[in-house]
């Protein structure tokens, strides 16, 4: 099973939804929230890529382990190095 | 019999076997361009959590329109990809040929956009190791040429990538011309459209990070 | 169907071959001359070392023969070794396929890989390189005076080669494997290969990036890396050893799947807890990556960072000494007998022991403190990494000779090889973890005279050694071209690729096998 045009031409209108709400987002005071939440933006448009455009939705177990193994990995790397930084003395 | 395989196949039994293990070669490939960007998130995110006043005053430096209307034709080249590759399983050539044109078309205009963005930094100083000088009162200097040395390094690396794409582009294109690419042979264009959308996936997160962080 | 060897005898029919047998003996080739530049260094610092005044070279060249040694041995040596040598060669023949998934990738990996090779070589020609086989900041940034540009991107673009290797393995182990050879069948080398081949495809792309970052910030004087300009060292030491540390398991886990292949042939029993041990390869690579952090516990890391370092580091211990109880549990009651592989094949398990528990000893956090860079940790790794590693890709060269070759060599002369070899090794090694724990600190060549006789013992170690690794050379050599001729399975061995003429056929097998039994069954085949 593949994407169907409709649902490229969906997903495409939801990226570029996106889009302008991460970026009208930047008119608004800055705060603690700014980078989350453009960063969960940008998750939520990465999903989208992966899942439609890049067909992982239609795709067996394993393509989609792998596909997910890079993300895993970096999120180790990040974990522990943050487990130094986080914990320093100053 | 493997002996009577067709040589053109080989090592595999069958195209469904070859189709598969592309498939899953390409996607683990991804996997180590995800680790090979991440190491230049990493350093990011480290100096982002030490200096995120330095980071936020360097993002004011960019600019933030470039850095939208790149996303968003990004957003739209990829989409012609996958229109692409919708048409030519259906044997629609013509479209297939449009689709990759205007991706291509979208890829340079975002690269031409990009060295645009490159030579206004020039002309303002701000390109560490040619001629980078901050004159701004500012105590956090070094990590500002921090920053914005990472955003040469990221989007510099994202931009060798996405000549690579546009060749690919370019070779599937080429192959179509020549007769190669059938329905039931469409192999290049596929793994191109994944390496393509990857390469979007990667300014995806670049957009935020580098152009989001200003206080404007 | 001509066997591979006789399959074109020009130049051309081996550096344009597609074959991964002829793109293994390519490897084997290129990494044994790699070997011996790298052993030579290795010489002249034992010979330096045989007095305490460091009179033979000055500390300079002291200091760029231990890093070309460093550098030519991990990543032109050990890490190639038995993956792209014996795993190219034997693996499609293990799993009944015709070759691997990406033929021209291969070859492909191959060429990059000597390009890497030859960039390294010019820059140790132009000079060489003083800032050790780990490039840390600032000895590679601020203070580097050696070619370090040029041996990090000979490094780069090896890397590259690293990674097209281990993503072949993974799509054929994953997409060629002949019908009804199910995971569970596999033996205990592809598994091993597997679990190598997800850390080469995970953990090399780092290693690329931070070599880059190094070469940008020494281009564009920025400090990524320099805490004057803002950058922290560190990060440079957490983003290598992401990498390195999984990558001393790219320097084992093959070397524990020859084991297991030797182990199971000479004591003609199934490899006792086969799922386990197949399983706790896998477990290796995985923790594998997260305790890099062990290499840094006295460098201003956080030490709570370096709490959950340590303790995570114990967890590898546990995998791996698994590895060890089953091994010695299939000997158990097994009907040994002692050719030369199964010498190397005991011989690894002795020392991976040996190297493994000083290895628990240098994760805990005091312990480490008191012999952090002294050369109880040279001794450490050299155990895993000679005495196991090197011990074991010596054994798998003589275990799949007959495969590779066509041909016997002269028995009792590698029996009593691989003896001068264990000898050797120990006698250069162990006076090294005595005169570590005593305090000698490692990239020294001047020391007090008290060091004097245990440098000397370990030299002398090192002269024996060089005999072990000399005469196969010679040996092996003669043999390719005189031997006795071998038949199919002179071991009477289990596994697809023994019921294969000798050579191997140039596409393997005549008809794709069908499997029927686990691994290490013996008895008739049921197909």
């Amino acid at each position: 099973m593949r994407a169907t045009r409709s649902t490229l031409f969906r997903s495409y209108g939801v990226l570029m939804l996106l889009l302008a709400l991460t970026a009208a987002a930047t008119r608004l005071p800055p705060g603690p929230w700014t980078l989350p939440v453009s960063l969960v933006i940008a998750l939520a448009k990465t999903a989208i890529v992966f899942l439609y455009f890049m067909q992982l939705r239609y795709q067996r177990g394993l393509v989609r382990i792998f596909a997910l193994a890079g993300f895993v990995w970096l999120g180790i790397a990040g974990l522990l190095t943050f487990a130094d930084y986080l914990t320093r003395d100053g | 019999m493997s002996t009577a395989a067709d040589p053109e196949l080989s090592p595999f039994r069958d195209a469904e076997q070859r189709s598969v293990a592309n498939h899953l070669g390409l996607w683990t490939f991804l996997a180590t361009e995800i680790l090979f960007f991440g190491g230049l998130f990493m350093a990011y995110s480290v100096y982002r959590y030490a200096y995120p006043e330095a980071f936020a005053e360097g993002s004011r430096h960019l600019d933030f329109w470039i850095g939208t209307i790149n996303t968003a034709l990004l957003l739209t080249s990829s989409l012609f990809v996958a229109l692409g590759d919708h048409a030519i399983k259906a044997g629609r050539h013509a479209t297939l040929r449009g689709c990759l044109i205007g991706a291509w078309l979208l890829g340079a205009l975002f690269l031409a956009l990009k060295f645009h963005e490159y030579h206004s930094k020039y002309v303002e100083h701000l390109v560490p190791g040619l001629n980078f000088r901050y004159d701004e009162p500012t105590h956090w200097a070094p990590q500002i040429q921090l920053f914005i040395f990472l955003y040469f390094a990221l989007t510099g690396l994202h931009a060798v990538h996405m000549l690579f794409g546009l060749g690919a582009i370019a070779w599937v294109l080429w192959l179509d011309l020549r007769g190669r690419v059938t329905a039931q042979r469409h192999g290049g264009v596929e793994m191109v459209g994944l390496y393509w959308h990857f390469v979007d996936c990667v300014w995806i997160f670049l957009y935020p990070l580098l152009y989001l962080i200003a206080h404007r | 169907m001509p066997d591979y060897l006789a399959a074109g005898h020009t130049v051309r029919s081996w550096l344009g071959t597609l074959d991964h047998k002829r793109i293994g003996l390519l490897y084997l080739a290129s990494i044994t001359v790699f070997f011996w530049i790298a052993a030579g260094a290795a010489g002249l610092m034992r010979w330096d070392l045989l007095t305490p005044q460091g009179d033979v070279v000055t500390s300079d060249l002291y200091n760029r023969l231990f890093t070309l040694h460093g550098v030519l041995m991990v990543w032109f040596f050990l890490i190639p070794s038995i993956p792209n040598v014996l795993g190219n060669f034997i693996l499609p023949l293990m799993i009944g396929a015709r070759d691997l998934a990406f033929p021209r990738l291969n070859l492909a990996s191959w060429y990059i890989f000597m390009a890497g090779g030859a960039l390294v070589l010019y820059a140790i020609l132009a000079g060489g390189v003083d800032t050790g086989w780990t490039f840390y900041t600032p000895y590679s940034s601020t203070y580097a005076n050696g070619h370090v540009m040029l041996m990090a991107v000979g490094v780069f673009v090896t890397g590259f080669s690293s990674i097209a290797t281990g993503l072949n393995f993974i799509v054929t182990i994953h997409k060629l494997r002949a019908p009804g050879l199910t995971w569970f069948r596999l033996p205990l080398f592809v598994w091993s290969l597997y679990a190598t081949s997800l850390i080469l495809v995970l953990a090399t792309p780092v290693l690329a990036i931070t070599l880059l970052l190094v070469a940008l910030e020494r281009l564009a004087g920025v400090g990524v890396f320099d805490p004057k300009l803002g950058g922290d060292p560190l990060l440079f030491q957490h983003l290598f050893w992401f990498y390195s540390h999984p990558a001393v398991y790219i320097m084992i886990l093959p070397g524990m799947g020859v084991v297991s292949e030797t182990i199971a042939a000479f004591a003609r029993r199934r490899v006792f807890g086969y799922r386990i041990v197949a399983l706790s390869s896998l477990a290796i690579a995985v923790l594998g990556f997260l305790v890099w952090g062990h290499h840094m516990f006295v460098s201003s890391q956080s030490v709570y960072a370096g709490v959950v370092f340590s303790l995570l580091s114990f967890l590898v211990a546990v995998p791996s000494a698994i590895k060890v109880f089953n091994w010695t549990a299939t000997l158990y009651r097994g009907s040994i007998s002692f050719e030369t592989p199964m010498l190397y094949a005991l011989g690894f398990v002795g020392l991976f022991t040996v190297g493994g528990l000083t290895g628990l000893f240098l994760a805990t956090l005091p312990i480490d403190v008191h012999v952090h860079d002294t050369y109880f940790v040279i001794a450490h790794f050299h155990y895993i990494m000679v005495g196991g590693m090197v011990m074991a890709y010596m054994g798998g060269i003589h275990y799949w000779w007959p495969k590779i070759s066509g041909r016997m060599y002269h028995e009792w002369t590698a029996r009593i090889t691989a003896l001068i070899t264990f000898f050797g090794f120990n006698l250069t090694f162990f006076p090294q973890f005595v005169l570590g724990y005593l305090g000698m600190p490692r990239r020294y060549h001047v020391y007090p005279p008290e060091f004097q006789t245990l440098n000397v013992l370990s030299s002398a170690g090192a002269s024996i050694l060089a005999v072990g690794y000399l005469l196969p050379l010679v040996y092996l050599g003669w043999s390719f071209f005189f031997g006795r001729r071998a038949g199919p399975n002179p071991w009477g061995a289990t596994g697809l690729e023994w019921r294969t003429p000798s050579p191997a056929p140039q596409h393997n097998f005549e008809r794709t096998p069908v499997v029927t039994t686990e691994a290490y069954h013996r008895g008739e085949p049921t197909d």
